[in-house]
């Protein structure tokens, strides 16, 4: 088995004494785009949380490799230089940090003790990216999502996602709250950072946004793990006849399948 | 664009006018006053009023909650001369772009540098506009009653009084760029008494930065105080930037006057000091005037921080607009007392008054009460002050990005205080004094 690639492996978690997560398993090799499509109350947003490292969870078996190490048990701030990155289902508003600094502090936590980020090609990639993205070049002196429509929010999460270039990056519900216009810029945000370097995990509630960034492998998830994988067909098979026959196919076998464990 | 014309001015001491627990009896008498006879007077009675006044006691309703040990004055000395201006003036290198530069060290004025003055701009002296004048002096020098506690304290600066600033802009002139005023303190239990006179005629505008900084990490004593009057119409930001050593005890009294549809700005950053008191009095004496209230203050340490506002509004569609944020690390103390006043013929006021305590440890202590007195109609009042921890989702974001979590608290902070000088309307400013803060709150970005 190749050590390049985003390994969960029959991950359990919790919150508080609530199982939330039980036996889910997934691999995404670098340079590929993995969906999970699910209902809301599946469990998806927790994986990307957990995945990040939030406090609020508690794993209680199973691990998350990236390119083969354990990043379990590994600060939020650690997993994130090692490669990893989360575009959040609803980005942080900071009062008063601007978006260049908040990017910049975040690129200058990645060089090694005493070395300064260079603020001439730092601004030069910045515009670049902004642009790319339609994102006005005025914003870098707005504070972090302070105000800012959904679709800039989101569109802000994609700047920073190609600002900090992640080896694997999960994308929650990225498409929530877009009209077909930002769901098209943001979408192209992502494509244009595809390639054999990135390994992406999109989650989401609908299958339009995979016609946009279409997947290389889709699973659905329930009940805290994957119950079906496919590919990129079974999210149209989805969109068509929605979840709950996978639910009643799938869904026991799974139950079984972990219960057999 | 720089600085040009430098020069250094002469600089004489105040005589000694009898023993006192800041007594003057260290300079050399054979000086003569650089004072008029009739400020000299002044002063007398001003010491009198000091020795008069009873100290604050724990049960004045000023000093609630205050810490009544800082008030004892009894080891602080006069300064002495400093040892080396030239170092000084090198030091007090501030924002570029400046209209004129002052220097003080120990009260004795030690450079002037004016780049570009209008025509008609007074930068002088305190002891110099007295002399030369006089009517506006008196008109303005510490011309209404001290309301906020301090009153014994600035009775002693009065009666101390050595030097200080005059900035007169005339009727309709603008100064464009800023006006810098550096207030060195140098000695051990050395005490200065900071003063800066601020007058715009009808219409003028200016910017006006006060630095109070000290020479060394030496406890001092700094009795500081601004009068800010505007003129119809006038435009006026102030700002102190103060940076004085972690042993220090300050008082930093100010009264701001605004006329009819003239608006003033005035923040306060308060970055060193052991004991801080900040009186800030705005006096809404014309229709449409405006007063911007700002305060930014990282406290650590053992610092306490104690500052008293007052929005008085004595005529019709006033606005008011204040807001202090404290950040408290360590076991550090603030005490936040804000009043807002409405005279009875104030109908139509917009008056709005906010403090926000940033908790950084289970240590530290932050009092705030605000207060209203409503006695016209037809107002609108704001007021509040919450209290809360750092974030934790905030925090969670940043260090999905890969921010640790010390750098990610400070970048909190440091936005917590962004928010305080995005209030400024003047680009410029705001970068220059973010930069200011970024450097004293350890930032690298």
């Amino acid at each position: 088995m190749t050590t390049h690639s985003l390994s969960i492996r029959d991950l359990h978690a919790s919150i508080g004494d609530k199982p939330i997560l039980k036996g889910l398993s997934l691999e995404i090799p670098k340079g590929q785009v993995h969906a999970i499509m699910g209902k809301n109350g599946a469990g998806k947003s927790t994986l990307a949380k957990i995945m990040a490292g939030h406090p609020d969870y508690t794993v209680t078996s199973g691990d998350v490799l990236l390119d083969g190490q354990s990043i379990l048990g590994l600060e939020p701030d650690v997993r994130a230089r090692l490669g990893l990155f989360l575009a959040f289902q609803y980005p942080m508003e900071i009062p008063g940090v601007t978006i260049a600094n908040f990017i910049r502090a975040a690129l200058q936590a990645r060089l090694p003790e005493g070395e300064e980020l260079e603020a001439t090609d730092y601004y030069a990639k910045l515009y670049a990216k902004m642009d790319a993205l339609s994102v006005p070049r005025n914003f870098t002196s707005r504070s972090v999502n302070e105000g800012f429509s959904g679709g800039e929010k989101k569109r802000c999460e994609i700047l920073q996602m190609a600002m900090l270039e992640p080896s694997y990056a999960v994308l929650d519900e990225t498409d929530s709250g877009l009209d077909i216009d930002a769901l098209k810029i943001v979408s192209a945000g992502v494509n244009a950072l595809r390639g054999p370097n990135i390994g992406m995990l999109v989650i989401t509630h609908y299958q339009r946004l995979l016609d946009y960034i279409v997947p290389d492998k889709v699973h659905v998830m329930s009940e805290g793990r994957i119950i079906l994988s496919g590919d990129k067909d079974l999210a149209l098979k989805l969109e068509a006849e929605g979840y709950d026959w996978v639910e009643k196919e799938h869904g026991a076998k799974a139950t079984e399948r972990a219960l057999a464990v | 664009m720089t600085l040009s014309a430098t020069s250094e001015i002469r600089v004489r001491e105040l005589p000694a006018q009898g023993i006192t627990v800041l007594p003057l009896d260290s300079l050399d008498e054979s000086h003569s006053s650089p004072w008029p006879e009739w400020f000299r007077h002044d002063q007398q009675k001003a010491w009198d009023l000091y020795e008069s006044l009873p100290m604050p006691k724990r049960n004045d309703e000023p000093w609630r909650f205050a810490n009544l040990k800082a008030l004892d004055l009894s080891e602080f000395q006069p300064a002495k001369p400093v040892e080396d201006k030239a170092v000084l003036i090198a030091r007090s290198s501030g924002l570029a772009d400046l209209a004129a530069k002052l220097v003080f060290a120990n009260d004795a004025l030690i450079h002037r540098e004016v780049a570009g003055l209008p025509a008609g701009v007074l930068l002088l002296p305190l002891e110099q506009a007295a002399t030369e004048h006089e009517e506006l002096f008196r008109k303005h020098f510490m011309s209404t009653e001290v309301r906020l506690g301090s009153k014994k304290f600035a009775a002693l600066h009065r009666a101390r009084l050595r030097s200080g600033a005059f900035v007169h802009v005339p009727k309709g002139v603008v100064i464009e760029r800023p006006i810098e005023i550096w207030h060195w303190v140098e000695g051990e239990n050395a005490t200065i008494l900071p003063h800066t006179l601020i007058v715009l005629g009808e219409g003028a505008s200016a910017t006006v930065i006060d630095r109070f900084v000290s020479s060394r990490d030496e406890r001092s004593l700094a009795l500081a105080v601004n009068d800010l009057t505007l003129g119809q119409g006038a435009l006026l930001s102030y700002i102190g930037v103060q940076e004085w050593s972690d042993k220090a005890t300050a008082f930093h009294l100010n009264t701001t006057e605004v006329e009819r549809d003239a608006i003033s700005t005035a923040l306060q950053m308060n970055f060193g000091g052991s004991y801080i008191r900040g009186e800030s009095d705005s006096h809404l004496l014309g229709e449409g005037s405006r007063s911007v209230m700002l305060s930014i203050n990282p406290a650590s340490g053992s610092r306490e921080i104690d500052q008293r506002t007052f929005q008085d509004h004595f005529s019709p569609r006033a606005t008011s607009d204040l807001l202090y944020h404290n950040a408290l690390a360590d076991s550090s103390k603030t005490i936040f007392a804000g009043l807002i006043k409405v005279e009875e013929a104030a109908h139509e006021t917009d008056a709005y008054q906010k403090v926000r305590n940033l908790m950084l440890s289970d240590e530290a202590e932050a009092n705030s009460m605000p207060g209203l007195e409503i006695l016209a109609d037809n107002v609108r009042c704001t007021h509040g002050a919450t209290s809360g921890e750092l974030n934790e989702d905030e925090l969670f974001y940043m260090m999905a990005r890969g921010i640790a979590p010390k750098q990610a608290a400070q970048l909190i902070v440091r936005g917590f205080f962004g928010t305080v000088l995005e209030r400024l309307d003047n680009d410029f400013l705001k970068e220059r004094l973010g930069e200011i803060l970024d450097r004293k709150l350890n930032l690298t970005v």
